[in-house]
């Protein structure tokens, strides 16, 4: 394992969950909370990518603050005293889940992630057993016209972590979100088929970050598709060691 | 320019004006030039020309003169004609002098003028808004010039602090406090933005300010510059004000030619330059951080803030984000001190603001009142209340993040807090006031179907929370609602407030929560008649069944 030298990091304590904790200065409550040993469900963030601040999942609570904070944008303070897990907040992670749910189809039991899929593991984590949501079932496309990937609407969950590693960490740009609201939507350069997108470089990495069965790999049944993070924090370290 | 050329260019304009034995000022703004005033100017030159005193008529197109429900508003000397059509010129031009054309005549003595106090609006509808000659002879750049010259960067953060100035945006921010922070963070390029993204339902008083005086917009720009140390001034404006983006474009022109914008202002050290971008005409980015995102070219999307655009704005620089009202009051407070400025309007609210008053009223237009008048009066005195006999109901302030405020707090005044207190909010000005037609619950629809779809689909709160809600209040008002959903929407209007990422959808179950504080019966009624309307359904089903059971 390759860890990173540390110069003289200044260090902060700050209590989570009643719990005392240190963490570096600079750190995120989301990195301290992990760092700790503690779960704070999130879809939107990934190690190695830019802050998104999407899901809303992370929300804690801050002592003094009225207002919750997304904890993955989130500094640490020192003193600062952090609640990840209430009865309020619970109950909007369920609902933020739930509306996930119901916005587009997602149907597990043909879905080609079903098992290892983050949408599907942080459902059953909340124990969300039914959506007390009208479910929007929206006409939507699958793109299939790339000859090894496969982009299927249904699955998304507009986290952005396709698009942010296809520009962030490979470069590309070819992928962006077009529409507003509900009807916002992943497209490929100007919205073409991503089959033929002049700018993708077929490396896979869109794939690998998708928490769900939206982006898989062509000729996988149900079930099959497993997704690789672990390239991620890899190559960011390596790029942090070797500028 | 030097200091001195101001006044010379002052006087010249002055003196041109004297020339002229009579004036008529023709409103060109987008409410009255729907209705054909740009004609009425024409015919009225036109007939000027005709009777050959061309010579002794000044006639020009101005902004807007606030009572837009009687347009095309025409001044002719000290006389204020209404509803004028092309077709009255000749009479108008043979009335100088004379008697008026009493059918014409607009009362200008009604509580919709007399209970008025114009400061950012002073201006508005006197100057030919695309003339910087008229625009300096009545007082443009004066404030810059007295800035530039008189006073320090430090000074004039003073002033505005000490004025009391809050944001005239929505939020009410401490107009002071922002730039003391902007004119603090460190680095050599900094910015300044005009928030002129007038996106609320019913609300357009930002821009007849363009519109009508878009000098004042960018002098105010110029002293915020000046005061935190920038350069580079950007005015977003949505590209569906047409005619603000003309004006403001050409004011912009005339400015830089006269040397008020540009290098070495008025001799100084001073550098200012301000460049127009277009809005596509999304709601979020009216809140500064997607603003910004879509001034640097890329998606309109807020991004979690801290760091707030006080230190880190456009393209990474420290900005100054102001709306287009906020920067025009600055040179008033310049100009006649922080003392005069808050000597108006109530102890935590200082100063006046613009209103756009529509609905159900007598009087559509503009408005600037003080601070701390009652609704009642702009209601009942100004707006000269509800038309066709009817009740009045609820008034409606803040646009989709404000809420609906019913009779019994008529006679609250009007500042930041006392709004807020009751689940409504001051906002950018907006005012739309409804009768006892009105139905509550489809208020609440018409605003949650706003943001629904000028949600930008970042967060997943706003962007599927806004649809479930918008769902649920159309089964309500469709008649299909049940005590269950009423229970869901409620949930669902706390979650989505807690945890938007932005203003837009942590604001956007207000008209909810206000309606169903204040008019929670209607919702009730809906749903016992939709539950009323089931029962009888399954009773004449299960009378059908009995029906065919018994027949032989």
């Amino acid at each position: 394992m390759i860890t990173q030298v540390a110069s003289s990091v200044e260090s902060l304590t700050l209590r989570i969950n009643g719990k005392d904790v240190s963490c570096r200065a600079g750190d995120t409550i989301l990195q301290a909370v992990r760092d700790n040993d503690m779960e704070l469900p999130t879809l939107c963030w990934l190690e190695g990518l830019t802050v998104w601040g999407g899901c809303r999942l992370c929300m804690v609570e801050i002592a003094g603050s009225p207002k919750l904070h997304a904890a993955c944008a989130t500094a640490c303070q020192e003193g600062m005293e952090v609640q990840t897990d209430s009865d309020r907040l619970h109950r909007y992670r369920r609902m933020i889940v739930e509306l996930l749910l119901a916005e587009r189809n997602h149907i597990c039991s043909v879905c080609v992630s079903n098992g290892h899929c983050e949408l599907q593991s942080l459902a059953q984590k909340l124990g969300i057993d039914h959506v007390r949501f009208a479910y929007r079932n929206p006409q939507l496309e699958v793109d299939n016209s790339h000859d090894r990937m496969r982009l299927d609407h249904n699955r998304c969950i507009l986290c952005t972590r396709c698009v942010r590693v296809c520009a962030e960490v490979e470069g590309a740009r070819t992928k962006d979100v077009k529409g507003r609201g509900v009807l916002a939507a992943i497209i490929h350069d100007l919205d073409q088929p991503w089959g033929e997108s002049e700018t993708c470089t077929s490396c896979g990495k869109c794939v690998n970050v998708c928490p769900t069965g939206a982006l898989t790999h062509r000729g996988v049944a149900v079930g099959e598709m497993t997704k690789k993070l672990a390239f991620l924090p890899y190559l960011t370290l390596m790029r942090e060691a070797n500028p | 320019m030097k200091p001195e050329e101001l006044e010379g260019l002052a006087r010249k304009a002055r003196q041109h004006d004297e020339r002229f034995a009579h004036h008529i000022s023709v409103c060109m703004e987008s409410g009255c030039t729907s209705s054909q005033s740009d004609v009425v100017l024409a015919q009225l030159e036109e007939q000027t020309q005709k009777r050959g005193c061309a010579q002794k008529v000044r006639v020009k197109p101005v902004g807007c003169m606030g009572l837009c429900c009687n347009g095309p508003l025409v001044r002719v000397d000290d006389r204020l004609y209404q509803n004028v059509t092309p077709a009255d010129a000749g009479e108008i031009i043979a009335s100088l002098g004379g008697a008026a054309v009493e059918r014409l005549l607009c009362d200008t003595q009604q509580a919709f003028f007399t209970k008025q106090k114009l400061v950012v609006r002073e201006n508005s509808g006197r100057t030919d808004p695309e003339d910087i000659a008229d625009c300096i002879a009545h007082g443009a750049y004066q404030s810059l010039l007295k800035a530039l010259t008189g006073m320090s960067p430090q000074q004039v953060v003073a002033e505005i602090s000490e004025s009391g100035l809050r944001g005239r945006g929505g939020a009410g921010f401490p107009t002071g406090l922002k730039w003391a922070t902007v004119a603090k963070a460190g680095g050599t390029r900094k910015y300044v933005i005009c928030n002129g993204d007038e996106g609320d339902p019913g609300a357009f008083m930002d821009r007849s300010v363009m519109e009508g005086d878009p000098h004042r917009v960018l002098e105010g720009m110029a002293v915020a510059a000046y005061a935190v140390g920038a350069e580079q001034g950007v005015i977003y404006v949505r590209a569906e004000y047409p005619l603000a983006v003309k004006r403001l474009n050409k004011a912009i022109n005339q400015a830089r030619r006269q040397d008020l914008i540009g290098h070495e202002i008025f001799g100084t050290k001073f550098n200012f330059n301000v460049e127009v971008r277009l809005g596509a005409g999304a709601f979020v980015c009216g809140e500064e951080t997607a603003l910004i995102a879509s001034v640097e070219g890329n998606r309109g999307v807020p991004r979690p803030r801290p760091p707030y655009p006080a230190n880190k704005g456009l393209h990474g620089c420290p900005t100054l984000i102001n709306n287009v009202e906020t920067y025009a009051n600055i040179p008033a407070i310049i100009n006649h001190g922080a003392a005069w400025f808050g000597a108006m309007g109530t102890e935590k609210s200082k100063g006046t603001k613009v209103f756009a008053l529509t609905g159900k009223i007598k009087n559509s237009g503009l408005i600037e009142v003080p601070m701390g008048i009652t609704l009642r009066e702009i209601i009942f005195d100004i707006a000269g209340g509800i038309p066709d006999g009817k009740a009045f109901k609820a008034v409606q302030t803040g646009g989709p993040s404000g809420g609906c405020i019913p009779a019994a707090h008529l006679d609250l005044p009007v500042e930041y807090e006392s709004l807020m207190k009751l689940g409504s909010i001051m906002g950018s000005g907006g005012m739309i006031v409804m009768d006892e037609t009105s139905n509550m619950v489809d208020v609440a629809r018409f605003f949650m179907e706003f943001c629904m779809t000028e949600s930008c689909g970042k967060c997943v709160p706003c962007r599927v929370g806004t649809f479930e809600m918008h769902e649920l209040l159309d089964r309500i008002c469709r008649g299909d609602g049940s005590p269950h959903d009423l229970a869901m929407l409620k949930e669902l209007c706390d979650m989505v407030k807690q945890t938007s990422l932005c203003g837009l959808g942590q604001s956007a179950p207000n008209p909810v929560l206000s309606t169903l504080r204040f008019f929670e019966d209607e919702y009730l009624t809906l749903i016992q008649q939709a539950q009323q309307r089931r029962d009888q359904e399954d009773r004449t089903a299960d009378e059908r069944h009995l029906a065919l059971e018994v027949l032989p």
